[in-house]
Parts: C-alpha cells; structure tokens; sequence
C-alpha cells in the first residue's frame, strides 16, 4: 500500500466520501475507487458495506471498503451522554452532541466531541441524517427532544431513541400524534430508550442504549 | 464499514513510515465458518514489532507478525492461509475451527 494511498483515503474520509481500494490478489496492483468511477461489482460492495474478495474481469481482487463511520447524534449534553459519547467514538460511530444550553454542552465537558450549540430541529437539518445514523434524545423535555424526534421521524435514520419514563413517553406520543405522524411513526421510536438489562447509573443506562442500537443495526429482528 | 478505528489505524501506519519505520499492513481478505473479525479487518505492524488493530481474535497475530516481519525486508506482497487442522491449530492457535485468509503488503 502506497503512502499516498493512505492520504487520499483519509482525504476522503474527512470528507465523508465513500471509498474503496481494490488491491489484484495475483500483482498487487492497487488502485481507489469512488462512487463516480465505480465499476458496477464495488459500486455494490460499497453500497452493501461490505469488503471481500471479487473477480473483475477474470482478476481476483480484494475490495477494501471504507465507507464513512456511521454516526450517533445525541440530543442533550446530559450526565448520561457524558457516558454514551465516549462507547460510543470507542464503538466506531462518529459522534455529535445537539444542546442549545451552552452550559452543558462544553469542551470541558466533552473532550473531543463535535458539539452543537443550535436547536434541535436546525442542528439535524443541517446534520442531515441517513440510514448510517441514529439519534438519541436524552434532555427529557420536551421543547428539545420533541423537536429532535420530529426532524428524526422524517430522516432514514436507523435508530431513534428516547430517554425517559414509560409515562413521559406514552405522553410523548401523543404530542407526536397530533403533529400528524402515525402507528407506523411510532414504531420507530425506540423508547423508553435501551434495552431491558436493569441499568441504573448513567454508564449502565449508556450501555442499554448502545447495545439496542447495536442490535437494530446488527440484527435483522432486533430486540425490543 | 469504516469507523474512526480504521482511520486511525491507517493514519497511525502512515505515521509510523514517516517517522522511518518499516510497516506492514494486514488485512483479512476472507472467512470462512467461524472467524471473530470479518473481511476487511486489519493488523498494522512496524519493524520494532509495535501492533495495532487485530485480524483475529488473537489467535494468529503472533503469526502474522513473523510474516510481516519477512515482508517488511523484501517487499513482496502474500497471501496467508489459517486452516483448521488440529496441529495447525495448536501451531497457531485458530481454535475457533475457522478458516481465514490474510493479505499482507508493506507499505511503500
């Protein structure tokens, strides 16, 4: 692998592009390969996200995929997220934390962690989440995280979850409800947010979240 | 899929070679059965035996290494089979009964 190689893939990770290098089995050759030059068989490893080898035109070739790292958006510069974002960076996800409250959305805070300081609804505009993305809200109140699920309901993101007592979700709904959105919608919303493991202090209730999301991405019937 | 691990990992090889290391790069390029890190997975390795990132469970990176090694001196590519024979097993410890195959290339 040339050195220069590895500085055009990291140019293209930065830029969240999707790459690949295809390495011939037999020489070595090496050559990268992106979305607009794609021959058909890596354009599909690309969109399947999946390395492996492939024959092209009779070469055995190993597709190298790097496509860019999904991400957790999480909504609320809360003690929980302080937890949840570094699993998360440790998971592989690109990690971006939404709060308005300047106070609690610090660097001190978060060493490391993109921060948005916008409100919700602006901020995942601007994000613009895809089916790599999941959001989490975890402020509990709903001027925040309201606004967060509304703009989530209307992404491809793959998992949306939301922190908060069975309650507070049930109420949740219903304000959601009345925005228009449907059974279907709701669905979607994984809340009370994480899986039933007992979790009780902010890491063990982190990592009920992060291991949903894991099996929503992970599995074809994810857990409930 | 690329998550920031595998940035990193690229990142820190370029960076070991800047700093006038020999580097090896070793990626699986196939599994079969049983193997706890799929295609696409890598272990980079410089000439004083630093590692990071894995291609197994642990259960052939002592092996990989010692090619890496080889590699990193005369620059010709290979491609490594880990079978599942008993004895193969024992040498390297692939007692998962999977199959993989692991491409290492020095970087240039």
């Amino acid at each position: 692998m040339k050195l220069s190689d590895i500085t055009r893939l990291t140019e293209l990770a930065a830029q969240r592009l999707p790459a690949a290098l295809v390495t011939d089995l037999a020489t070595g050759e090496q050559r990268i390969v992106t979305r607009d030059n794609a021959e058909p068989a890596v354009r599909a490893a690309l969109e399947d996200d999946r390395s492996g080898e492939i024959d092209l035109s009779g070469r055995r070739c190993f597709v190298l995929v790097r496509n860019p790292a999904p991400r957790v958006i999480i909504v609320g510069a809360v003690h929980i997220t302080q937890a949840l974002a570094p699993m998360a960076t440790l998971t592989g996800y690109a990690v971006t934390i939404i709060d308005p409250r300047r106070a609690f959305a610090t660097a001190d805070r978060f060493p490391g962690i993109a921060l948005s300081n916008d409100w919700p609804d602006e901020a995942l505009a601007a994000l613009r989440p895809d089916a790599r993305t999941a959001i989490v809200t975890l402020t509990h109140d709903p001027k925040f995280d309201d606004s967060a699920l509304i703009a989530a309901l209307r992404s491809d993101a793959f998992y949306i979850g939301a922190l908060g007592s069975k309650k507070t979700h049930a109420a949740r709904l219903e304000r959601l409800r009345a925005e228009g959105f449907g059974d279907d919608d709701m669905a979607r919303i994984h809340g009370p947010a994480g899986l039933a493991i007992g979790a009780k202090s902010p890491a063990e209730i982190a990592v009920s979240v992060l291991a949903e999301l894991t099996a929503r991405r992970r599995l074809k019937q994810a857990p409930r | 899929m690329t998550t920031r691990d595998d940035e990193d990992l690229l990142a820190t090889a370029a960076t070991w070679k800047r700093d006038g290391h020999g580097v090896a790069i070793a990626t699986v390029t196939a599994t079969w059965g049983s193997s706890p890190r799929q295609a696409g997975s890598q272990l980079i390795v410089d000439d004083q035996g630093r590692m990071l990132g894995s291609v197994s469970g642990g259960c052939v990176e002592g092996a990989v290494v010692r090619e890496a090694m080889e590699i990193m001196a005369d620059g010709k590519p290979r491609l490594l089979d880990f079978g599942v024979t008993n004895e193969q097993a024992w040498e390297v410890g692939l007692a998962c009964g999977g199959k993989l195959q692991i491409y290492v290339e020095r970087i240039e």
